[in-house]
């Protein structure tokens, strides 16, 4: 069996919230292979945005180990997190996150600028936008597309840079069922056709069930 | 992209932008109206004082190049250099200020004054005929909105305009030599005497001459004059320049600093997506210095273009001054501009780049 593509060793993230620390993960050990589906499951305070946050390099932990994709980051700088965040991950959030300013085609350019990689995507991304079926919608500004042409925007634009692993924090959370239903299917989509190894985290049952596996958090633990 | 972005931006927020654009613009002018001012005053002295015609101006004794002084040289004294070798004419005038920031009236004794600066050329109507009139120059004229043939006050009289004349011939208000020396109670007196060289080869002789003759005297040839006159000036306006440029710099970043700071307050979840999409700090402060320099410069365009306004209304402000447009402080002025927004930026772009980028993305 190949390398694991996040392995995740007695993870601990404390938080010091005024006088009083928070164990928002309490030793968290866990494996997530390449090209898997992985849904991350448990009620709000669990620990698994804290988690999210940890694998996208956006906070570091208190200790413990996290690899991902050979790259250890304990001890990273700001800069090296920052530069994870630019080659091996993609974000998607409950809440799209476009630029408003910008039409979407410019929302998912300015993730190539700032990755180095100029403004044309290659003829795979063009395929991915295909399949998110947003080609159509590329010329307007978020506010002037649906929840769900926003997530799959969003969904693009993580992908643009062909990052490692895509992240996906309640991607579902302000979407109706039936446009739930198609971003959480175009997800199980590009796992299945392109092999993207996607990490979502959710408190929804229904979501979980696209992935491949689940995983339940409580009181920052994994409890199955 | 990020030029994209920037101009995306500010045209998010056009108020703010039109704010902050104004604001510089209004520095700038500020700048430029001020140099613009000092230089086209002088340039138009020395102009006009050029168009007298003289080589050599005696001024009474402790006065200095500007300014007005009284009349305390004696009339007599024009008979005695008259006599000096050398000497070709000598005019005496007699200078009162009217009130107004470089307003002042001239008495001349017109024959002579025509005779050494060629002669008034006038536009319209002629030489005063009578002690109650006056000749006014066509820009004088024009601020002032008067013909010939109107009446206008000066020193608590009313005058009879009878001429207007083309401007650059000393002053921009004449009237006759004795009738000015009796208005202002000072007859027989007069402010500067003139003298023009019989040739001009023989100029340094004729001032050594009169040097020697009148030792309490200021005597200077034009050209020294002139130089006097425009060095005495920006020594004294520089000073003057330099704090409105340190202000206009203090203004600026107040202005930019207020405006930054209000964007990256309402941009912070931006920043935060920005950051997760592993922007760098440097990234971000470059968004926003970009943004500032974008500001500067359409706002120093603006300043540059509201300066002709200015003068507009300066030309016909009646004040006597003139506003010159000064093309070689334009690239100052912008400099100026952006530096004092790059330094207002500065707090807010590091602000921003500092930001957390969780704290940002759960920003409301």
């Amino acid at each position: 069996m190949s390398e694991p593509i996040i392995s995740i060793r007695n993870l601990k993230k404390i938080y010091h919230v005024g006088d009083v620390d928070v164990n928002a993960l309490r030793g968290v050990d866990l494996d997530i292979e390449r090209g898997e589906f992985m849904c991350i499951v448990g009620h709000s305070g669990s620990g698994k945005s804290t988690l999210f946050n940890i694998l996208g390099g956006l906070t570091p932990p208190t200790s413990g180990t996290v690899t991902i994709n050979g790259k250890d980051l304990r001890g990273m700088t700001e800069a090296e997190r920052t530069n994870l965040r630019k080659t091996e991950i993609g974000f998607i959030f409950q809440k799209y996150n476009l630029l408003p300013t910008l039409t979407a085609s410019d929302n998912i350019s300015i993730a190539r600028s700032i990755a180095g990689r100029g403004e044309n995507a290659d003829p795979q991304f063009a395929e991915i936008l295909k399949l998110l079926g947003i080609s159509h919608r590329l010329n307007h500004k978020p506010r002037a597309l649906s929840g769900g042409e926003q997530q799959r925007v969003a969904i693009a634009r993580a992908l643009v840079n062909h990052p490692s692993i895509l992240l996906a924090d309640e991607p579902t959370g302000n979407l109706d069922t039936e446009n739930s239903n198609i971003v959480l299917g175009l997800m199980r989509d590009l796992n299945e056709r392109l092999g993207q190894t996607i990490v979502m985290i959710t408190h929804n049952p229904e979501a979980a069930a696209y992935g491949h596996s689940i995983t339940h958090m409580r009181d920052g633990s994994i409890v199955g | 992209m990020v030029n994209k972005l920037v101009v995306e931006n500010l045209k998010h927020r056009p108020i703010r932008t039109f704010l902050t654009v104004a604001a510089i613009g209004l520095q700038v002018t500020m700048i430029l109206t001020l140099v613009g001012l000092s230089d086209g005053t002088i340039e138009d002295s020395a102009r006009r004082t050029r168009g007298v015609g003289a080589d050599i101006l005696v001024r009474p004794p402790a006065s200095s190049a500007i300014g007005l002084s009284t009349a305390p040289i004696p009339q007599k004294m024009l008979e005695v250099l008259q006599r000096q070798p050398h000497v070709g004419l000598v005019t005496g005038t007699v200078e009162h200020a009217t009130g107004g920031l470089f307003e002042r009236v001239t008495g001349v004794d017109f024959d002579a004054f025509n005779r050494m600066s060629g002669g008034l050329k006038f536009l319209d109507g002629g030489l005063p005929q009578a002690d109650n009139e006056i000749v006014v120059d066509d820009y004088y004229a024009r601020q002032h909105k008067l013909h010939v043939g109107d009446t206008y006050s000066l020193i608590n009289t009313s005058w009879k305009v009878s001429g207007v004349f083309e401007a650059g011939k000393g002053s921009r208000v004449f009237m006759r030599l004795n009738v000015l020396q009796d208005k202002i109670a000072n007859p027989g007196r007069l402010s500067v005497i003139y003298v023009k060289a019989d040739d001009a080869k023989n100029i340094p002789a004729v001032l050594a001459e009169l040097k020697a003759l009148l030792p309490d005297n200021p005597i200077f040839t034009l050209e020294e004059f002139l130089s006097q006159i425009s060095a005495s000036s920006i020594g004294l306006l520089k000073s003057f320049t330099n704090v409105v440029i340190g202000l206009s710099i203090v203004f600026g970043f107040l202005v930019v600093f207020l405006s930054m700071y209000t964007a990256v307050l309402e941009r912070t979840r931006e920043i935060g997506i920005l950051k997760a999409l592993g922007a760098s700090p440097a990234y971000i402060v470059g968004i926003l210095m970009r943004e500032t320099i974008f500001l500067g410069l359409i706002g120093s365009l603006f300043g540059i273009l509201l300066t002709y306004g200015t003068r507009f209304v300066i030309m016909s402000f009646p004040a006597s001054l003139t506003q010159k447009i000064v093309p070689d402080w334009w690239p100052i002025s912008t400099g100026i501009a952006l530096v004092g927004a790059m330094l207002g930026a500065l707090y807010p772009g590091l602000k921003a780049a500092r930001q957390d980028a969780i704290e940002a993305l759960t920003y409301e």
